[in-house]
């Protein structure tokens, strides 16, 4: 007789409570204040007086389990065996007495893992799984994350920045990669090349028309064949029909280039959470180090550390000074390709007078 | 014995530089394993090439429809055959960590063995959704791996037509702007909904994110189909010693410019003896001031949440954020935890029904206007879900007066 099959344990989320460090624990819901006595690292204390100090350090994200053992032991020779990961891949380990907190960030530093990414820092960058995983990505991510890092490594640790900074990249126009200060992500510029001898046995056609966004896309006989057309006036090359159809490819080593977006915000602080805006495209995809994606990226953030008031987020900072003088100061081209003409896209015209000069 | 490692000139300048370098963790791994000695082969030939050589396909383990990302190798060679064998099957699993992402270390190295002994010894923390990424395992080790993950209990996460796994933020375990329980919540929404999860059958993908209040770490009101932010409803709170403490360090002007002209509804005024002075009416509990005083001023005491819907990403109408369908709603008690869980269900039951295929949420509502999703979930209108009321006349109102009369009702029943 055949044995049978171990089913799953729905158990779906784990509970909290035994993989929090005792004084997290202790003091849960009832915290006090905290503040940041140097880049990196958070003191929380709480209505108990206990105190609990944070050293946060920057990771690959795709970590191998040599890295991951390694800093397993450092969080138990150094820290006290519990740590915790950010929304952005941080790692933070957690202490419960501040003469701990030196020799922690010496050891991780020695490892070559950077401290920072709180408070006014650029932190590490929000990325997916590009060429090293995905089925649909026109360039790398992790790679991509690992040159800009190494460049704005510094912008990491000091912690100098009028307020913080969220970068994020998506590999292609699905957009995995969320809203950012700055959002680098590829944009296609050619319509997909289609391979008609396969789409009718991979793709269900049906699917394919409904999934473009502007209607571009129809059933046709091609060469006596059943496939689909798109309508090259119509398609906004977004890439939407390649998910489904890997016939029609989007993905093109010259054409498919990166866009840089600035502006996004998600905090409700100061003002209302906000979409990034195009500011630049035509980034050629240059792997292994994309130099000139660093180039652009590094040009708005001197822009704005050198002109944004504290506590400005980038694209606060933009309304502020106006979206003229900010292609000004970033030393940006201003296109046609700027002005949206998407759903809605009036309200995003200046129906005013008022102009900066 | 391992295959002979590949030559990978392009992904070798990404072991210099300061940033801890992803590639040297790949070839510390391809020294053991052969698959990891064939992925570096294909993701090499990517940056060559610049083109991607993974499809998909249909894996999955016993019981679930659903959490494993396939993933087989397209890259042939002339004769036909994979290129880089070793590494032609290199799925992944997506698997739920526990609320906030917190681990102890014994936790961490169990999972490293499993990876070890199953797949590539590859692991991301975290995915963009939340998910522990293990990555890399052949369709064989799918099911082993799950098991062994799941006997820790770990449980599956989302992908697909399905509602996905989902974050709160480190909130009320360390953070003294919290709100809300973030992690009992957030666990209640996945929980309740765990057969949507693992047996995709709904219109598109749904998410629940949760964070502690509106400085909203977790991106939820634009990430999220349903984002739970805590806030409060009372006075915020302020210890006007450590106000003037605060000015006596920082001086007058650096709080006039940085706290009291940044309040988005000239909330705040700073008085002449260095206290304070809040106009709490006004306050939208934006969070700045608290974020900078952080000792001086906390959120009140009658806490709760603000619920958000429809939050999403580009495809296929563009980007959307969530907006308001719950203003305010007590979070504390069994029963309101209950709430919750009914109105979640109503909602995910809703969007079930009333999607179309590959349709979010957000997309759903935006085709067929807020009142009607109001309206079929039970949820009342609310001033607090406009900036500002409608701007065109273009719109049928013969029934002004009974709705007019529906409001009044409520009025008097406040």
């Amino acid at each position: 007789m055949a044995e049978a099959p171990r089913m799953p344990d729905e158990t779906g989320v784990p509970e909290m409570d035994s993989y929090l460090h005792p004084v997290l624990k202790k003091n849960y819901g009832a915290w006090s204040w905290h503040e940041r006595p140097r880049p990196g690292v958070l003191h929380h204390v709480a209505k108990s007086g206990d105190e609990i100090w944070t050293v946060r350090a920057g990771t690959q994200r795709q970590m191998d389990v040599y890295t991951i053992r390694k800093l397993m032991d450092i969080a138990d020779e150094f820290a006290e065996g519990f740590v915790r990961f950010t929304i952005r891949s941080n790692i933070e380990f957690m202490v419960s007495a501040e003469p701990k907190v030196q020799p922690l960030i010496d050891k991780l530093t020695e490892e070559g893992f950077p401290i920072g990414g709180t408070g006014p820092s650029v932190s590490m960058i929000s990325h997916t799984q590009g060429w090293l995983h995905c089925d649909i990505p026109a360039t790398d991510a992790s790679g991509a994350v690992k040159a800009l890092m190494d460049e704005l490594h510094d912008e990491y640790t000091k912690e100098e920045m009028p307020n913080r900074v969220r970068i994020t990249t998506s590999c292609c126009q699905i957009n995995c990669g969320g809203q950012g200060d700055i959002a680098i992500n590829i944009q296609h510029t050619k319509p997909p090349k289609i391979d008609h001898t396969q789409v009718a046995n991979v793709c269900e056609r049906p699917t394919v028309v409904a999934r473009c966004p502007v209607a571009a896309i129809r059933p046709a006989i091609v060469n006596g064949l059943p496939s689909l057309e798109v309508d090259e006036k119509k398609c906004i090359c977004c890439g939407a029909c390649f998910p489904p159809c890997p016939p029609m490819q989007i993905n093109d080593p010259e054409h498919s280039k990166f866009a840089i977006w600035v502006g996004g915000k998600n905090s409700n602080a100061r003002s209302k959470p906000t979409f990034h805006k195009l500011v630049a495209a035509g980034i050629p995809n240059n792997p292994p180090r994309w130099p000139e994606v660093s180039d652009v990226v590094k040009k708005i953030l001197q822009a704005y550390k050198e002109d944004a008031k504290d506590w400005e987020r980038i694209g606060e900072w933009a309304e502020r000074i106006g979206w003229p003088r900010f292609f000004e100061k970033t030393d940006l081209p201003f296109t046609k390709y700027h002005i949206d003409n998407w759903r809605g896209s009036r309200a995003t015209l200046n129906a005013s007078a008022h102009i900066r000069f | 014995m391992t295959k002979p490692m590949r030559d990978t000139p392009m992904l070798d300048q990404l072991e210099s530089g300061p940033w801890p370098s992803f590639v040297t963790g790949l070839k510390r791994l391809a020294k053991d394993n052969d698959m990891m000695v064939d992925l570096m082969g294909q993701l090499e030939t990517s940056y060559e090439t610049k083109k991607g050589y993974w499809k998909g396909g249909t894996v999955g383990v016993i019981g679930y429809g659903g959490g494993v990302i396939p993933r087989f190798s397209e890259l042939k060679g002339e004769d036909g055959k994979p290129l880089y064998p070793a590494a032609s099957e290199f799925h992944t699993l997506r698997i739920m960590p526990p609320p906030g992402m917190h681990y102890d270390t014994n936790t961490m190295r169990k999972f490293c063995d499993i990876w070890e002994k199953y797949g590539s010894g590859l692991i991301a923390f975290h995915g963009q959704s939340g998910d522990i990424m293990f990555q890399g395992c052949n369709t064989d080790n799918v099911q082993p791996a799950f098991d062994e993950l799941n006997e820790m209990g770990f449980d599956m996460g989302g992908a697909g037509p399905a509602v996905r796994t989902g974050m709160s933020c480190v909130g009320a375990a360390r953070c003294e702007q919290s709100c809300v329980d973030e992690g009992r919540t957030m666990r209640m929404l996945v929980n309740n909904a765990l057969d949507d999860m693992h047996r995709p059958a709904l219109p598109y993908k749904f998410k629940y994110k949760v964070s502690g209040c509106p400085n909203d770490c977790m991106n939820a009101v634009q990430r999220a189909d349903l984002a739970t932010i805590g806030t409060w409803r009372d006075d915020m709170k302020v210890d006007q010693q450590e106000v003037k403490a605060f000015v006596a360090d920082k001086g007058r002007k650096y709080v006039i410019d940085n706290v009291i002209t940044r309040c988005p509804t000239q909330a705040l005024a700073l008085n002449d003896d260095d206290t304070l002075e809040v106009n709490n009416k006004d306050c939208v509990r934006c969070m700045h001031c608290i974020n900078v005083m952080t000792k001086a001023l906390s959120p009140g005491d009658d806490k709760g949440v603000t619920l958000l819907c429809g939050g999403k990403r580009t495809l296929k109408i563009g980007d959307l954020m969530g907006t308001v369908i719950v203003p305010f709603h007590k979070l504390e008690s069994d029963e309101d935890f209950e709430w919750l869980e009914e109105l979640a269900t109503e909602i995910l039951d809703f969007f079930a029904e009333n999607a179309l295929e590959h349709e979010r949420t957000g997309e759903m509502i935006e085709r067929i206007g807020l009142t009607n999703f109001l309206e079929g979930v039970g949820l009342d209108i609310d001033p607090n879900m406009i900036s500002q009321p409608r701007t065109n006349p273009y719109v049928r109102m013969d029934d002004w007066d009974g709705e007019v009369a529906k409001w009044n009702e409520r009025s008097v029943a406040q």
